[in-house]
């Protein structure tokens, strides 16, 4: 005989549980956490490369790095002066999960850090399905990526924090409308943080670096 | 890509609710997918194949429930569809919504034989 067994369950529970007990861990250590999304190429890495110096002496920073091969993106991030840095290869994932995570953050003594940045596999879709436990997550959109973006990927755009466009410099030999492109993000986000930069001239890179240590204090 | 986490999550909690009723197999699955949830039916369903091979789900059915997205304006309360190209409230133009449906990705019931 059948029988029906009413469930409801959101599928991804398990990790969305995990994620809580991470964010938990990072918290109780007193680090500020964020989770850098974006497309491959956007300039997730070059952010990295360009933050750590400004931060300084003044925030002592771990990096986690999510690949589906390699270690290049940690071996730039530890020449760009991280305290520590942790790569993580999700051996064909296209994201990062809480259990990845959560090995990562057993590879660090996380007390010895005031700021935790963790770089998700070059991916617009599936980071986004799957929780970490971090303070924050910020996206990094690029120029020459397009300004539909945010209509293409609502999934990604809904629920950040921060939104960074990367590669300003390239505006004027591109067709990009920025206040379409920022109409899209903040119908979704309309509390977002949103700064246009360039990793490569430096232009706008202080605002974003406030914020951070101004999260991070 | 990301479909075959979510299938092995699923498969999961469909044993495990499947073992507290002592069933003898599982026939169904009734899965509640959102627009927005970025979850393709045949790919969860190609992976099924693959994973549930061998286990009392190996003959069960998916049946996916698909629920649009809408969006609800924040500035004046309109109930609205998202265009492919725009997201913005077509009735003030507001710009702030809340989602209303579209994001689910759960399993709603499964039928079992006992």
């Amino acid at each position: 005989m059948t029988q029906r067994i009413s469930v409801v369950e959101n599928i991804l529970n398990a990790n969305d549980r995990l994620a809580q007990e991470n964010f938990e861990r990072i918290q109780a250590a007193g680090v500020f956490s964020i989770n850098i999304i974006a497309s491959p190429g956007a300039g997730k890495t070059s952010l990295i490369e360009r933050t750590l110096p400004l931060l300084k002496g003044r925030l002592r920073v771990a990096t986690v790095d999510g690949d589906i091969a390699t270690s290049l993106d940690s071996d730039r991030a530890a020449a760009a002066g991280a305290s520590a840095s942790v790569q993580i290869n999700t051996g064909g994932d296209c994201h990062l999960d809480a259990v990845m995570l959560r090995g990562a953050l057993d590879q660090l003594d996380l007390t010895q850090y005031d700021l935790l940045i963790v770089e998700n596999v070059g991916n617009l879709v599936c980071p986004a399905n799957f929780k970490l436990g971090t303070h924050k997550t910020v996206l990094v959109a690029s120029v020459p990526e397009g300004d539909d973006k945010p209509y293409k990927y609502p999934g990604s755009y809904r629920g950040v924090d921060a939104l960074i466009v990367n590669k300003i410099d390239l505006l004027p030999y591109v067709d990009f409308r920025m206040d379409y492109f920022l109409q899209g993000a903040r119908v979704l986000n309309p509390s977002a943080a949103v700064f246009p930069l360039s990793c490569r001239s430096g232009e706008g890179l202080e605002a974003w670096i406030k914020w951070l240590v101004q999260n991070a204090a | 890509m990301h479909e075959l986490p979510a299938a092995q999550a699923l498969l999961k909690i469909a044993l495990e609710r499947a073992e507290k009723a002592n069933a003898k197999q599982i026939v169904a699955l009734y899965i509640v997918v959102g627009e927005l949830s970025s979850m393709v039916d045949d790919s969860v369903q190609f992976y099924w194949e693959t994973i549930a091979k061998d286990t009392i789900a190996e003959k069960a059915t998916l049946r996916f429930r698909r629920v649009s997205a809408e969006l609800q304006c924040m500035i004046c309360f309109h109930k609205y569809r998202p265009s492919q190209s725009e997201l913005i409230c077509p009735q003030c133009g507001g710009v702030g919504a809340k989602i209303i449906s579209g994001e689910e990705f759960f399993l709603e019931a499964i039928d079992v034989e006992n």
